[in-house]
């Protein structure tokens, strides 16, 4: 493939349709996104407008009705199955809007298991999920499981688990939505951190200050693009006051 | 916040000049309230006649006076401190008579509007995250100054977020037809008792 310097996700023309007849629902109409690595972009809009449905199909766990999914230039569409779990397994990081934590494995395990199911060596994967979870001020529950954490304390529990080791493309839904303004922002900030090291990040998010972290923030609406942020200024435009204050 | 407070606070640190006042305020805010050298004099000089500060006026050169604060303007500034801010609303907030006036003006499409406002927030919004992002997370006065702008244009989205939830419950009452009232009142649970 010649495409490695395009972008690292693109959606072309994607639609999405749950059920037939009276039951349908048109989640998504025609979106098109390009993600490029190294940029981080949001996705606001009212519940129900195809938010997370995007993010699904975006890392293969839907399949789109139709139109074109493409990561790092090869079309899903054209993979097997085997290369799909293996893609989603090896550079996809995911963060979902319920957490799916293993409820089995302690916070430690959680965190290392992408990396032993990639065949990275065990003591490998261990320093690896020690770091990331003080990354995230998770060092001292390393031991628990999901289920004796805080709300909290799950939510960055899975986004340790989805920014460990070395992933091209992370999703995440509504990453901060059990965050306080602190945790929160401590979250975007790791995520803005992975993206400067060449991941393309696409964040769910309908609270404005935490989609502001992004570069580029496009807006949903009953599965359409409606609308999206023009390229960012810098801070020093700040003082300048725009054509609505 | 007056520039008068602004003005005792600094000077409640040590005495200082009246340039360099104007200097820690714009510098300690991360230049997001900018003050101008005039309003300074202007407000020092009413300052001293209100006996809160004094200066000495050794060399008489106005710009190289040396300000500092007294006793009346010390207990002037601790009262200010503990006084609440003011909590009602400003008058005829902007953006709410937009958004109520663009509902019953024929040809405005009011979601749109109300998108097009919630851009240009969230822009804003990116170029505060930007600037709070550059800074060092020491720089402790900057990110509290740059949080209050955030949280302040986040709670209008909200609003945003709101208004257009409730517009499109009740869509715009037609210009010279039915008013609201007509609305059914089994189509407004939330306003009944
Ligand atoms: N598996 C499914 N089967 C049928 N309909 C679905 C399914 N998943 C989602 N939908 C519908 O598709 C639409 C988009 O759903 P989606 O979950 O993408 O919304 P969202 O923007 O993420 O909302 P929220 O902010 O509430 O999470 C909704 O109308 C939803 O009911
Ligand atoms: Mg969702």
């Amino acid at each position: 493939m010649t495409t490695a310097s395009g972008p690292a996700l693109e959606l072309r023309r994607v639609s999405k349709v749950y059920g037939s007849g009276p039951a349908e629902v048109r989640a998504l109409r025609e979106v098109d996104l390009a993600v490029r690595h190294g940029e981080l972009v949001a996705i606001m809009g009212p519940s129900g407008s195809g938010k997370s449905t995007l993010l699904m199909i975006a890392g293969s766990l839907e399949e789109a009705t139709e139109g074109e999914v493409l990561v790092e230039g090869v079309p899903l569409s054209g993979m097997s199955s085997d290369d799909r779990a293996r893609m989603r397994r090896r550079s996809v990081g995911y963060v979902f809007q319920d957490f799916n934590l293993l409820p089995g494995l302690t916070a430690a395990e959680n965190v290392t298991l992408p990396l032993e199911l990639d065949g990275v060596g065990v003591r490998t994967a261990a320093a690896a999920g020690v770091a990331t979870l003080e990354k995230l001020g998770l060092a001292d529950r390393a031991a628990r499981y999901p289920d004796e954490l805080s709300g909290g304390e799950r939510q960055r529990l899975a986004i340790a688990r989805a920014i460990v080791g070395d992933r091209r493309l992370l999703l995440a839904d509504e990453p901060t939505g059990a965050l306080d303004s602190v945790n929160g922002e401590t979250v975007m900030r790791l995520i803005r951190a992975a993206c400067r090291e060449g991941t393309a990040g696409v964040v769910v998010t309908h609270n404005a200050r935490l989609a502001s972290w992004a570069d580029r923030v496009v807006f949903l609406r009953d599965g359409r693009v409606i609308d999206r942020t023009a390229a960012p200024a810098g801070p020093e435009s700040l003082l300048t006051p725009g054509p609505m204050t | 916040m007056s520039v008068r407070h602004a003005l005792l606070a600094l000077l409640s640190e040590g005495p200082r000049y009246g340039l360099q006042l104007q200097q820690e305020f714009t510098a300690r805010t991360g230049e997001v309230w900018p003050l101008n050298v005039g309003q300074v004099y202007t407000t020092l000089q009413r300052l001293e006649r209100d006996g809160l500060i004094e200066s000495d006026d050794a060399g008489g050169e106005g710009q190289q006076k040396t300000f500092r604060i007294t006793p009346a303007g010390g207990r002037e500034f601790a009262q200010w401190l503990r006084t609440p801010p003011g909590t009602m609303p400003p008058p005829r907030d902007e953006l709410v008579m937009k958004v109520l006036v663009a509902r019953r003006v024929p040809g405005v499409d009011v979601h749109e509007l109300i998108q097009a406002h919630r851009r240009h927030l969230v822009e804003t919004m990116q170029r505060y995250t930007r600037l709070k992002e550059d800074t060092p997370e020491d720089d402790v006065a900057l990110g509290l100054v740059v949080d209050a702008e955030l949280f302040r244009f986040e709670a209008t989205t909200r609003w945003l977020d709101a208004a257009e939830a409730r517009l499109a419950r009740f869509p715009a009452p037609h210009p010279n037809g039915a008013s609201e009232a007509s609305v059914p009142p089994v189509l407004t649970p939330e306003v009944r008792p």
